[in-house]
């Protein structure tokens, strides 16, 4: 690095550095007094959720700004898309929020909207934009529970953008040389591990993989302990107390002692870094019987096209079920089968300059036409929030049918409270102890004691 | 020597020194201390502590120092700085530097130019070139080695972190040494190997004196960096279940995951205070050296930074 | 002391030190050949192995919006800091090495410990509010200045050490010839260390092209994003790389850097020591 001869030519170099550096850093403003709206989400065009950036960029922006002109408005909407983990792309909107800047329309996982809320970063709905929200049309064409994703302590904080379930897939391949039937649908745990013990047989063959372990992170909590405890009977959250020790959650370690334990699962498989990628790949290549996934696992992992794992014959090789309680009428609410779902919502920056328009802009992306519209640009179906863009855009799927259909109206959502990723990250390190080896017994009573001290004291702690 | 050579004089010295401290005053300092500030309360980054953060005392240092897995990580940080800087780093460097240090041409460019290119190559490219090296399934080396399914990260992964970190930071010590060992004077090496000193005893009487200085800002920075490299998390994600979750990692899940910024701030002193028993450390063991050593030293260098 | 046994004893260390030279150069090329295959592979895995040879992968990388741009902005972010860092460390350690301050080392060693507080992960909180209230944010100088604030207390403790090693000599005499504070730091010390200064260039270019955290918080427009931010991006929806991309954009994304440091060696020499033998 050359150093200029004197130090006047070294701070004018640095000064005009600094300048041009800064100078394209400004703001893209408007100079015609026009209303400048942005929206933001872990979307980015030719990366994550490409198809989400692209909709956003090349439909809901010219639309839009089109729509607004016709009525006399002069509105520009800019697009700040993002490409990393949920966990850093929460961090940044928190960190916006809390200094009351960021985007007027944001994508957020639906259980970040609890705690979000709480720290006075979002505010209902109505208080921010008035009563053009209660006035929407779309409310009507959401069902209750799906609403549900966006709504904090019974007010409506958000849109929800869509929702998934979970069920168990299978490899109807395997399942025929095991002898076990093409056409599966499991009543109890028992006839899971039953399945698994009959897949054994086949060498080379993994039978069941449910996420285990804190390598796969949520997904061992979302895939594998959740849709478990509530087969038990179980929520992790309720009544404003947390899950403690108890014997739903003993009753979950169990059946994971019983795969892990029992030679019908690949316990290293759980401890990997990339290990969920792997059990992918390998269910893609017709080493692993059963998988536990949301439909997700469908439509963009083992698509025969798109797929990052894909299988060119997947409708006639992958079979679908119900995730069982422990035995039928055990589940919640009384239930024979059970589920977990999730889903993002877009909410409104409370803190935005121009409400109104955000509102609007949040409504048209929530329209019918925008919904069917960024379904047919990615190319793929996926349960939307709307009732009536499902009808339309669900009929050719089966298997997305069948979730909408036969998994959406027995499943639960998880709590969207501050603590919630600590207690995941309790259930997930208690699986990991099973698998390791240790007896259900004692990771249920690890668990509860870092319940205690993350709920922050046993009365908030329940079923010990 | 006079105590002012270049005749700067303490108010040209202070002109000089000023940028630098308001950048660090306003970048760093600052920010630090905020840092600090908010380890003596339970700010959690949403929640409804975000809203209204308390001041908690000493409580987050407190519930820190009697958490087995704060303890754990500590434990595994000091191996990771231990096996991978001070034996790592620090020794293949010095040897890399020693053995090259007569010789130019060819053969010391290509090393010195492999060494230096995984020191400069970006972390998340680097940590993706291990985890291929790695692997269970489809890695390398296990092609290598004929060991199919042998699963490195997961059986030692502490022991694959410090041999990752070794090839990812040697360059540093090397260069370094390099570059302390050309104040070493041939003439002294070659009267040592005359009076028969074996090499051993041409390196603890003639280099090592010489190069003290050297070798303690070495240990001081490579300990310093070591402590606080994340790449661990890009290659195992602190795992399995834990097992290589050092510190920086265990910050990173406390502070991001889990949103407790009070308590992941009170962590990250505490790996500074890590830091400094090191440095006392490392400042001891060398003074107790030098008085040992009754080689007649013109150690400027060491004295000087020593100090 | 027999000749015939000096001979076989030489011949012994030499055999010892080629072969140390053989396992150093295979200890730190292996891990590096993924990169060499990977870009190039129709199909990469995780696995190394005899590309199906094919450029697709680098189309398909130039396809993506942001990719090349991110170079441009690593280049303009970390070239920035490095220059920050250079002149800033080299003015101040100049100085601190040649004017005695009382507990200069100690606290240069304090500066150097805060530093590892900021580069942490908590620091973000107080980092980002700064940011927004110097109105630093979704701003290339915001990042250069706090990558810089983190990086200057090593900067000014390496070279200080190494103009502690520099001979006054030289100095002293310009003095006697009537040169300035000024002149002298210009045309005498920064000559003796500037193989030092291009190595703390390299090293702080290398540190900023890799950081991640720090320019995702700071940075809004993608348009402004590193490559190590757009790095990160090149995953599916449920957090799978995707290879193809992924490795063709290590490479080119690795590329500046080594050419840079191929440039710096080849002209300015990189090694810490000054110009001067002794």
């Amino acid at each position: 690095m050359r150093l200029p001869r004197r130090p006047a030519t070294t701070l004018a170099l640095l000064a005009a550095v600094t300048l041009a550096l800064t100078s394209c850093g400004a703001e893209e403003g408007s100079g015609d007094g026009a209303v400048t709206l942005t929206i933001t989400a872990n979307a980015i065009s030719g990366g994550k959720n490409s198809a989400t950036a692209d909709w956003i960029k090349n439909w809901v922006i010219p639309r839009f700004e089109e729509t607004q002109k016709a009525a006399g408005r002069n509105v520009h909407v800019l697009f700040q898309p993002n490409g990393v983990d949920d966990e850093q792309y929460k961090t940044k909107v928190a960190l916006d929020l809390k200094s009351r800047g960021g985007a007027d329309v944001i994508d957020l996982d639906g259980i970040w909207i609890g705690e979000f809320a709480q720290a006075g970063y979002l505010k209902p709905l109505t208080e921010v934009a008035g009563a053009a929200v209660d006035a929407w049309e779309g409310w009507e064409q959401i069902p209750q529970a799906v609403q549900g994703l966006g709504v904090f302590e019974g007010k409506k904080y958000a849109l929800p953008v869509g929702t998934d379930g979970r069920v168990l897939y299978y490899n109807k391949d395997l399942f025929r040389r095991a002898g076990l039937p093409q056409d599966w649908q499991p009543e109890s745990w028992r006839e899971i591990l039953d399945a698994g013990t009959a897949l054994k047989r086949l060498p080379g063959v993994t039978p069941i993989q449910i996420n285990a372990g804190t390598a796969m992170g949520e997904a061992t909590t979302m895939q594998g302990a959740l849709p478990l405890l509530a087969g038990a009977g179980a929520e992790v959250y309720s009544g404003g107390r947390w899950l403690g020790g108890s014997q739903a959650v003993r009753d979950v370690l169990g059946f994971y002692r019983q795969i892990y334990g029992g030679g019908l699962g690949d316990p290293r498989l759980q401890q990997e870094a990339k290990g969920r990628d792997k059990s992918f790949a390998e269910f893609a290549e017709g080493k692993i019987g059963i998988l536990a996934e949301g439909d997700y696992f469908w439509r963009s992992v083992i698509a025969p096209e798109a797929g990052v794992a894909p299988m060119k014959d997947r409708d006639a090789k992958v079979g679908y079920a119900l995730i069982p309680a422990r035995e039928p009428g055990a589940g919640i609410r009384g239930q024979d089968f059970v589920s977990m779902s999730g889903g993002s919502a877009r909410v409104l920056n409370p803190f935005s300059g121009n409400p109104g328009p955000a509102w609007e802009l949040l409504s048209f992306m929530h329209s019918a036409e925008a919904t069917e519209a960024e379904l047919t640009m990615a190319g793929e179906a996926r349960i939307t929030a709307r009732a009536d863009v499902n009808d339309k855009m669900l009929a050719g799927d089966p298997m997305l049918s069948f979730v909408s259909e036969k998994v959406l109206p027995l499943t639960a959502y998880r709590p969207p409270l501050a603590v919630y990723p600590q207690v995941s990250a309790a259930l997930q390190e208690a699986t990991a102890d099973v698998v390791a080896g240790r007896t259900p017994e004692e990771a249920a009573a690890a668990y509860q004691e870092k319940v205690i001290r993350i709920a922050g004291g046993p009365d908030k702690v329940a079923g010990q | 020597m006079t105590s002012d050579p270049s005749g700067l004089g303490r108010g040209g010295a202070a002109a000089l020194v000023l940028p630098a401290l308001v950048l660090i005053g306003v970048f760093l300092v600052f920010p630090a201390l905020w840092t600090i500030y908010l380890g003596l309360t339970d700010y959690r980054l949403t929640g409804l502590a975000a809203a209204d953060p308390q001041v908690v005392g000493p409580a987050n240092y407190l519930d820190a120092l009697g958490d087995e897995r704060f303890l754990g990580s500590t434990w595994l940080s000091v191996q990771y700085v231990l096996g991978s800087a001070v034996i790592g780093q620090a020794c293949l460097g010095f040897a890399i530097a020693w053995l090259v240090r007569d010789r130019r041409g060819p053969l010391r460019r290509v090393v010195e130019g492999v060494v230096l290119l995984s020191w400069i190559l970006p972390g998340s490219v680097v940590a993706y070139l291990w985890i291929a090296l790695l692997d269970r399934d489809g890695g390398t080396l296990n092609a290598l080695l004929n060991t199919p399914g042998a699963a490195w990260l997961l059986d030692h992964p502490m022991l694959s972190l410090v041999v990752f970190n070794t090839w990812r930071g040697t360059a540093f010590s090397m260069m370094l040494y390099a570059a302390a060992l050309e104040s070493v004077p041939p003439s002294h090496l070659e009267t040592a190997r005359l009076a028969g000193a074996s090499a051993f005893q041409q390196l603890r009487d003639v280099v090592l004196p010489r190069i003290r200085g050297h070798v303690l800002t070495n240990l001081l920075l490579i300990s310093l960096w070591t402590f606080n490299d994340f790449t661990p998390f890009l290659i195992t994600a602190g795992g399995p279940e834990g097992a290589s979750e050092t510190l920086p990692v265990y910050v990173y899940i406390v502070a991001l995951r889990d949103g407790e910024l009070g308590v992941g701030a009170a962590v990250s002193f505490l790996i500074l205070a890590v830091n400094l028993v090191f440095a006392l450390v490392y400042l001891r063991l060398l003074r107790a050296r030098g008085r040992d050593a009754d080689v007649p030293a013109p150690a400027r260098a060491a004295t000087r930074t020593a100090a | 002391m027999s000749g015939g046994r000096a001979h076989a004893g030489h011949m012994v260390r030499r055999i010892g030190v080629f072969a140390f030279f053989s396992v150093v150069l295979a200890f730190f090329s292996l891990p590096m050949l993924w990169l060499a295959t990977a870009p190039f592979d129709a199909n990469p895995s995780i696995t190394v192995s005899v590309p199906e040879f094919t450029l697709a992968n680098f189309r398909a990388i130039l396809d993506n919006p942001y990719a090349l741009g991110s170079l441009g902005n690593s280049v303009l972010q970390a070239g920035g800091a490095a220059l920050v860092v250079v002149t800033l460390a080299a003015t101040a350690a100049y100085a601190l090495s040649r004017v005695r301050v009382p507990g200069r080392d100690a606290l240069l060693y304090v500066l150097l410990l805060l530093s590892s507080i900021v580069t942490g992960t908590a620091a973000m909180v107080p980092i980002f509010e700064l940011a927004t209230r110097l109105n630093l944010i979704d701003t290339h100088l915001g990042v250069i200045l706090t990558v810089s604030g983190g990086l200057l207390p090593a900067a000014i403790f390496i070279l200080k050490d190494f103009m502690d090693a520099t001979p006054t000599s030289y100095e002293e005499s310009a003095r006697v010839f009537g040169a300035g504070p000024v002149q002298i730091l210009l045309h005498v010390a920064v000559p003796l260390v500037r193989p030092g200064l291009a190595t703390i260039a390299v090293w702080a270019v290398a540190n900023v092209w890799g950081g991640f955290l720090l320019q995702f918080i700071l940075i809004r427009d993608p348009q402004r994003a590193p490559g190590s931010v757009v790095l990160y991006t090149l995953y599916t929806e449920g957090g799978q790389p995707d290879l193809s991309l992924l490795s063709a954009f290590s490479l080119l994304y690795s590329l500046p850097v080594v050419l840079m440091y191929l440039f710096v060696s080849t002209r300015y020499g990189f090694r810490f020591h000054g110009g001067i033998k002794r």
